[in-house]
């Protein structure tokens, strides 16, 4: 359980790190927190011949809200806990402030970068999900320029992303909770930390409600309805139960992945529509 | 930008348990081997080696940290502190260790290091923590032997303690 051999750049700067990347591509990682690189090194599943840490950074370190562009961006180099105990965390990413505290553990969240999350796309992680439902986008530079995508294009598919291998993601960009709008997250796992079995982020609307499930399909799945009444959401919930094609794994059946899916599903719109301010 | 190669070490400094130190590693070093090889460490317990089972967690920079899921050249620069940083200088135990002993919230030991250190930044990030704040934070860490009843009282204990000195 030792990770292979591999050189270290400590990086001072993003251009030093976009450098190292276009000359190593990809033989090189990133290394924020390496809460999710680290067992996987660990385990020799990834091998990168370097590694390129950019916890050194400063320019990275950074939370910053654009309220023209109506999001708050979050630097790469921003821990899960500094996220959390962000005073504005609440008031502007409400759908982040239920779901962090599911992220890992207390131990985890004090290493693991909310970007690392996300550029490592597990399709059970909290923070994939809440990034797709919440409909952010992704912050990629390279030596050639900066290009920003969609949280739908980002993810492409289980821990894929559209990210080139000689680009970092230098920052995600969340959007602000809007007026009238109520937020609610909900997960299902065997253990406070574990993976979710079934996660569950609404987003409740004046006239629409937005829901994302994570943990049963290979990547996050949104799902829309319009004007969508008390009487109907048993029906839409248990369509999209099916549609996600969820299968037995030694965590869970299928069927009862499509049982969380209606129950949390029900459950989460209720409270969320109960939080439009 | 510094750059170490793979077959090369690098002299790493930083400062472990209040006193500056330095040794040469390796980039794939891990820090739990590094503590235990480097430094004699051996409260460092290593067990599951990919972040699950929380025995060798330390504090980096004040915060929990997986020793194990750390390189030793991450933490040029920074602060370690392990549970060798809690006892008093002739070896007495803390108020949370002392608690720990009382109200056995430990038998074999070997998690019991890691358990300390998250607890130690844990309660002082929060003065007045429930019980399930406190469960939630032993998510964290598998022990096989206590059944985690015993850790939660000595941490209630500990929280009470300590803000009947506070506030008294």
């Amino acid at each position: 359980m030792k990770p292979s051999a591999f050189n270290y750049v400590r990086a001072g700067t993003i251009d030093e790190a976009l450098q190292v990347l276009a000359r190593e591509g990809d033989s090189a990682k990133i290394i924020a927190g390496g809460m999710s690189l680290g067992p996987m090194m660990n385990f020799r599943l990834a091998q990168p011949k370097v590694l390129i840490d950019i916890m050194q950074i400063p320019e990275l370190a950074r939370i910053r809200e654009d309220s023209k562009g109506g999001y708050v961006e979050i630097g790469a180099g921003i821990r899960q806990a500094q996220l959390l105990g962000w005073s504005d965390l609440a008031r502007l990413l409400p759908l982040f402030a239920m779901a962090l505290p599911h992220t890992g553990h207390y131990q985890t969240r004090s290493r693991g970068t909310v970007c690392g999350s996300i550029a490592h796309s597990d399709p059970s992680s909290e923070q994939v999900l809440c990034f797709a439902t919440i409909g952010g986008s992704a912050v990629l530079q390279s030596k050639r320029g900066t290009r920003v995508v969609s949280a739908s294009a980002f993810q492409v598919g289980m821990l894929a992303t559209c990210r080139e291998p000689e680009e970092l993601l230098v920052a995600v960009r969340l959007p602000v909770a809007q007026k009238g709008v109520g937020y609610h997250f909900t997960e299902v796992a065997r253990r406070r930390g574990d993976f979710a079995i079934c996660a569950v982020a609404t987003i409740a609307g004046p006239d629409f409600i937005r829901m994302g499930v994570g943990g049963v399909a290979e990547r996050p799945t949104i799902k829309q309805w319009k004007n969508l009444q008390e009487t109907e959401i048993d029906d839409a919930l248990n369509e999209f139960a099916w549609e996600l094609e969820g299968s037995d794994d030694i965590h869970a059946t299928a069927e009862y992945r499509r049982q969380l899916v209606r129950r949390l599903g029900r459950r989460s719109i209720m409270e969320a529509k109960q939080c439009r301010s | 930008m510094s750059v170490v190669v793979a077959a090369e070490r690098q002299l790493v400094k930083f400062r472990l348990n209040g006193k500056e130190v330095s040794a040469y590693a390796e980039p794939r070093l891990l820090l739990t081997d590094f503590l235990r090889k480097e430094f004699g460490s051996s409260e460092i317990h290593a067990a599951c080696e990919h972040g699950v089972c929380g025995a060798c967690t330390v504090l980096v920079d004040g915060m929990p940290a997986r020793s194990c899921l750390t390189f030793a050249v991450q933490i040029d620069g920074h602060l370690v502190d392990t549970v060798q940083s809690l006892g008093g200088a002739d070896g007495d135990l803390n108020d949370l260790q002392r608690n720990f002993r009382k109200r056995h919230g430990l038998q074999c030991g070997y998690c019991t290091p890691g358990i300390l250190m998250s607890t130690t930044a844990f309660l002082r990030d929060n003065l007045a923590p429930s019980e399930a704040d406190v469960r939630d934070m032993l998510s964290g860490h598998i022990c096989r032997c206590t059944g985690y009843v015993g850790m939660v009282q000595a941490i209630m204990d500990t929280v009470r303690e300590r803000n009947a000195k506070t506030f008294a």
